[in-house]
């Protein structure tokens, strides 16, 4: 039986895909069978993330209309053992995602897989609401400024009464993974901090992922960031997967980075 | 203390007890039946007072009284007077020592019903809960029943039904209560009752409740009390930071909050048609 995790926000563009592929490719990465499904009907951006946007043939709604099986449509990821992508169609809407059409498709990958990880759109409607209703976690990412909190706030209001766990009287697992934050800003009052997010939502911090060009540059070229070890945001995304596994990681880049000695002398 | 205190006063009041309508005893059958009825709903029952009605008790031959209050009390119920009772058995009764109620003047369904079920399988005892018996000095029983007996297999009967306005009094109902928190764009509804919330209220969520509201966290949304108009409802929430707070309809909004007790612990109530926020265990 696969886990599935939903990727929400509520609020668009606050990283949820650039999350859920990181995520995705990070349990990979530990061994682990991965799908990333993009519930994103009609946009469809994980694929470019992924850098798998030529090898698309098929697509989730033809797999839930029957047109194609899941082994013609899931695309092997080139670079990480064990992780797949189910593309979304860009030729149809969100009304093309039945209830009925989802379950099958994740009861058939749930057999397969150890983990499922719905890259949820943004909004609150039908689309965000397929991509979490089978949920048994979900990261719910938050940019440390007022919209986006209120926005993921509702959305776990979402989460606890529209669920499918929900409805059976369980608890789906909430988890906060805050994107683009920036410590520096923080200081200054332009942004919310760390805890005043965590205060405001009341739900157990998974990671915190430092602003960074280095997450703009793995977007444009196609590789997830967790893939780039060098970046700050790698590393962040990194931890939070070991967090997924219980190992217990110190959150860092919560703090100003302090200007070497060297760098100081260089006036850089 | 001045010399002329009066060291009592006598009242009217009217109590409401189980009656217990004995059909016929002695039978062996009794303490079988009550027992039986007793354990269906054992806190109902337990050490209530009872008042045993003879109305539809007709005996053949010598009851021991004696007998009968100990089996009540077998089954712990405390029989505190009878009522209805005949002339040909006052005497047997008043020797028990318990007092002799006025009979109770009764409805004709009840009557029906209660000889369907005799015609059926005899009945030793009625057991009707929550029967208004009137202690007042004047003595003027107005008890009265209301509502049919379902058939059932047991000799003892429960009346369920009796007069609605004593169900209000004798029934309490139970808070509802909220585990998980309430975000923004949700809207819980206590109604008839109070609203307990053990997490916190966000921003854009809404708490509301016939009775009071408590809340055992933050409260940064809006929490109504008395919203059917109970000026008496009151709210008490662990930190506040609502957006509103409302009380029959009352309402105050943050800014005005604000200078109150922001942020703490706080107790708001409803005096001369305006809102009152005090700290809770402030020192």
């Amino acid at each position: 039986m696969a886990k599935i995790i939903v990727v929400t926000s509520g609020k668009g563009g606050v990283g949820k895909t650039t999350t859920s592929a990181s995520i995705g490719t990070g349990l990979a990465q530990r061994g682990h069978k991965t799908v990333i499904i993009d519930f994103d009907v009609g946009l469809r951006n994980l694929d470019l993330i992924m850098g798998c946007e030529r090898r698309v043939v098929y697509d989730f709604v033809n797999v839930i209309n029957g047109e194609s099986n899941l082994k013609q449509t899931l695309i092997k990821d080139k670079r990480v053992d064990n992780l797949y992508i189910l593309p979304a169609s860009q030729t149809r809407d969100k009304d093309a995602l039945s209830q009925e059409g989802v379950e099958k498709v994740l009861d058939e990958l749930s057999e397969d897989f150890d983990f499922i990880v719905c890259d949820s759109p943004a909004g609150i409607e039908r689309g965000a609401q397929m991509a979490l209703y089978f949920a048994d976690m979900a990261i719910v990412v938050t940019n440390p400024e007022v919209s986006s909190v209120r926005d993921s706030d509702r959305i776990l209001g979402i989460l606890q009464s529209k669920s499918r766990k929900a409805e059976k009287g369980e608890v789906v697992e909430e988890k906060l993974l805050v994107t683009r934050y920036n410590p520096e800003r923080v200081e200054e009052g332009e942004m919310l901090s760390v805890e005043d997010v965590k205060e405001i939502l009341a739900i157990e911090l998974l990671g915190v992922i430092p602003e960074s060009e280095a997450v703009l540059k793995a977007s444009n070229q196609g590789s997830p960031v967790i893939l780039d070890d060098e970046s700050n945001s790698g590393k962040a995304y990194s931890d939070a997967v070991g967090r997924l596994f219980g190992e217990e990681i110190e959150h860092r880049f919560l703090e100003i980075e302090k200007k070497g000695f060297f760098k100081r002398l260089m006036g850089a | 203390m001045s010399v002329s205190e009066v060291c009592f006063q006598l009242k009217g009041s009217n109590i409401t007890s189980i009656v217990l309508e004995l059909k016929n005893y002695p039978s062996s059958d009794f303490l079988n039946q009550l027992q039986n009825k007793v354990s269906q709903a054992p806190q109902l029952f337990a050490d209530s007072a009872v008042v045993i009605s003879l109305e539809k008790f007709s005996p053949d031959s010598v009851v021991d009284f004696h007998a009968l209050i100990g089996d009540c009390f077998e089954v712990g119920l405390h029989p505190m007077a009878f009522r209805a009772v005949a002339d040909e058995l006052l005497d047997a009764v008043k020797q028990t020592g318990l007092p002799v109620l006025p009979g109770a003047a009764r409805s004709a369904s009840v009557q029906e019903a209660g000889e369907d079920n005799s015609a059926q399988e005899q009945p030793c005892a009625v057991v009707g809960d929550g029967e208004q018996v009137e202690m007042s000095l004047e003595a003027v029983p107005s008890a009265s029943q209301q509502g049919d007996i379902p058939p059932e297999p047991e000799a003892v009967k429960t009346i369920i039904e009796t007069r609605v306005e004593i169900q209000e009094k004798l029934v309490h109902r139970p808070a509802k209560i909220i585990e998980r928190p309430v975000r923004g764009g949700q809207q819980i509804y206590a109604e008839g009752c109070d609203l307990i919330v053990l997490a916190q209220v966000s921003e854009g969520a809404e708490v509301l409740a016939d009775g009071n509201v408590h809340i055992y966290a933050p409260l940064r949304g809006r929490a109504l009390a008395g919203v059917k108009g109970d000026s008496n409802a009151r709210i008490f929430c662990q930190q506040l930071e609502a957006e509103l707070v409302s009380i029959a309809g009352i309402f105050i909004l943050s800014d005005e909050l604000k200078d109150k007790a922001w942020k703490q612990t706080a107790h708001i109530q409803l005096k001369d048609e305006r809102l009152e926020i005090a700290k809770i265990n402030d020192k």
